[in-house]
């Protein structure tokens, strides 16, 4: 639903790394998107194309690298991964599995010229 | 040639929630982020919520909704300050929407600032706007599933208010289930069961309220000292 307010973040923070690094053109984006993102990977692209239009980064490729959903049991400290986890440690039994990466939203890296 | 940028997407947002932060520690403000679906009773339980607090605070409220004033009214109705952010169409609010009612308040009149955020289970729990405390409402007819399907939003909210407990003879809400299922996404949330209708559980969250508000007045006053 916000995909759109995402993309222009993720334009701004690009177009001034971009400045900084004194670029003609950004040709790539290199995204980290946690599979618990509240955020739509397709119509995310969709969106940066659409305001990208008018600015060096028009046409750059945006690569998304999906973070996977991972959980730490705050007793054991054991480490789950997975999307459909249940909140249980299977090892230890304690209610309670602390959410270690999936909702990462983060520019990792751009390429220039 | 490649650079690395390694930056949160909402560094902007995230860099207004902390001037925001930083200004509401400055002033002593507490501040609370109130979300839920719409109709779970944001907007009751903060009228609540005054009504309980008022004799110990001064407090203030900023309802964020699509359209319409009515929720600002009802608030204003109390005596209270209270500022409509109407977003057109955005839905949650943001910390630049937050930063720019602030020149709306008296910050130095102002102990606790409650957001009534967007009526939204989903988009919220992204965007920090500077709040002490993120509560998230569930009412019984919501059904007690509610923390499977939206997992942030209860994973990230250190108070859980089950409202409506009025409701429950009525339903096959599982309170147990319920528990287990955010105690599982986050073992250290508060839950506190009410009913905005009969007054039922709110002055046991309040209390606990004003202890945390207290909490974090301490906190001010010795790193100021220091």
């Amino acid at each position: 639903m916000h995909e759109l307010a995402i993309a222009e973040s993720i334009l701004s923070v690009v177009l001034s790394q971009a400045e900084a690094n004194k670029a003609k053109k950004i040709t790539r984006v290199n995204l980290k998107i946690g599979k618990m993102a509240v955020v739509v990977n397709d119509y995310l692209c969709y969106c940066f194309e659409l305001i990208s239009k008018d600015t060096i980064a028009k046409g750059a490729e945006v690569e998304i690298e999906e973070i996977p959903i991972k959980r730490r049991c705050f007793a054991c400290e054991k480490e789950f991964e997975g999307e459909h986890l249940g909140l249980i440690c299977s090892d230890c039994g304690a209610v309670g599995l602390e959410l270690i990466s999936g909702r990462e939203l983060a520019v990792e890296s751009i390429e220039i010229e | 040639m490649e650079i690395k940028v390694m930056k949160d997407i909402l560094v902007n947002n995230n860099l207004i929630a902390e001037e925001n932060a930083n200004l509401f520690k400055d002033k002593g403000v507490f501040v609370l982020n109130l979300m839920a679906s719409p109709g779970a009773g944001k907007t009751s339980f903060i009228l609540k919520t005054i009504d309980e607090l008022i004799s110990s605070f001064n407090i203030a409220v900023i309802e964020g909704d699509i359209a319409s004033k009515i929720d600002a009214e009802k608030i204003k109705e109390k005596g209270i300050p209270a500022v409509q952010i109407n977003t057109g169409g955005a839905c949650h609010l943001d910390a630049n929407m937050i930063k720019n009612s602030l020149e709306f308040l008296d910050f130095d009149k102002i102990d606790l600032l409650i957001i009534e955020n967007v009526g939204n289970l989903v988009c919220p729990i992204e965007f920090k706007m500077g709040e002490n405390l993120k509560v998230v409402i569930l009412s019984i007819p919501e059904g007690d599933d509610k923390p499977l399907k939206y997992p942030a939003m209860f994973s990230e909210s250190q108070v859980l208010i089950l409202n409506k407990i009025d409701f429950l003879h009525l339903s096959n809400f599982d309170v147990d289930k319920l528990e287990e299922r955010v105690k599982g996404l986050n073992h250290e949330v508060e839950i506190f069961k009410v009913s905005c209708k009969t007054g039922d559980g709110i002055k046991n969250w309040a209390d606990w309220l004003r202890g945390e508000i207290y909490k974090v007045r301490l906190e001010g006053l010795k790193s100021k000292v220091k």
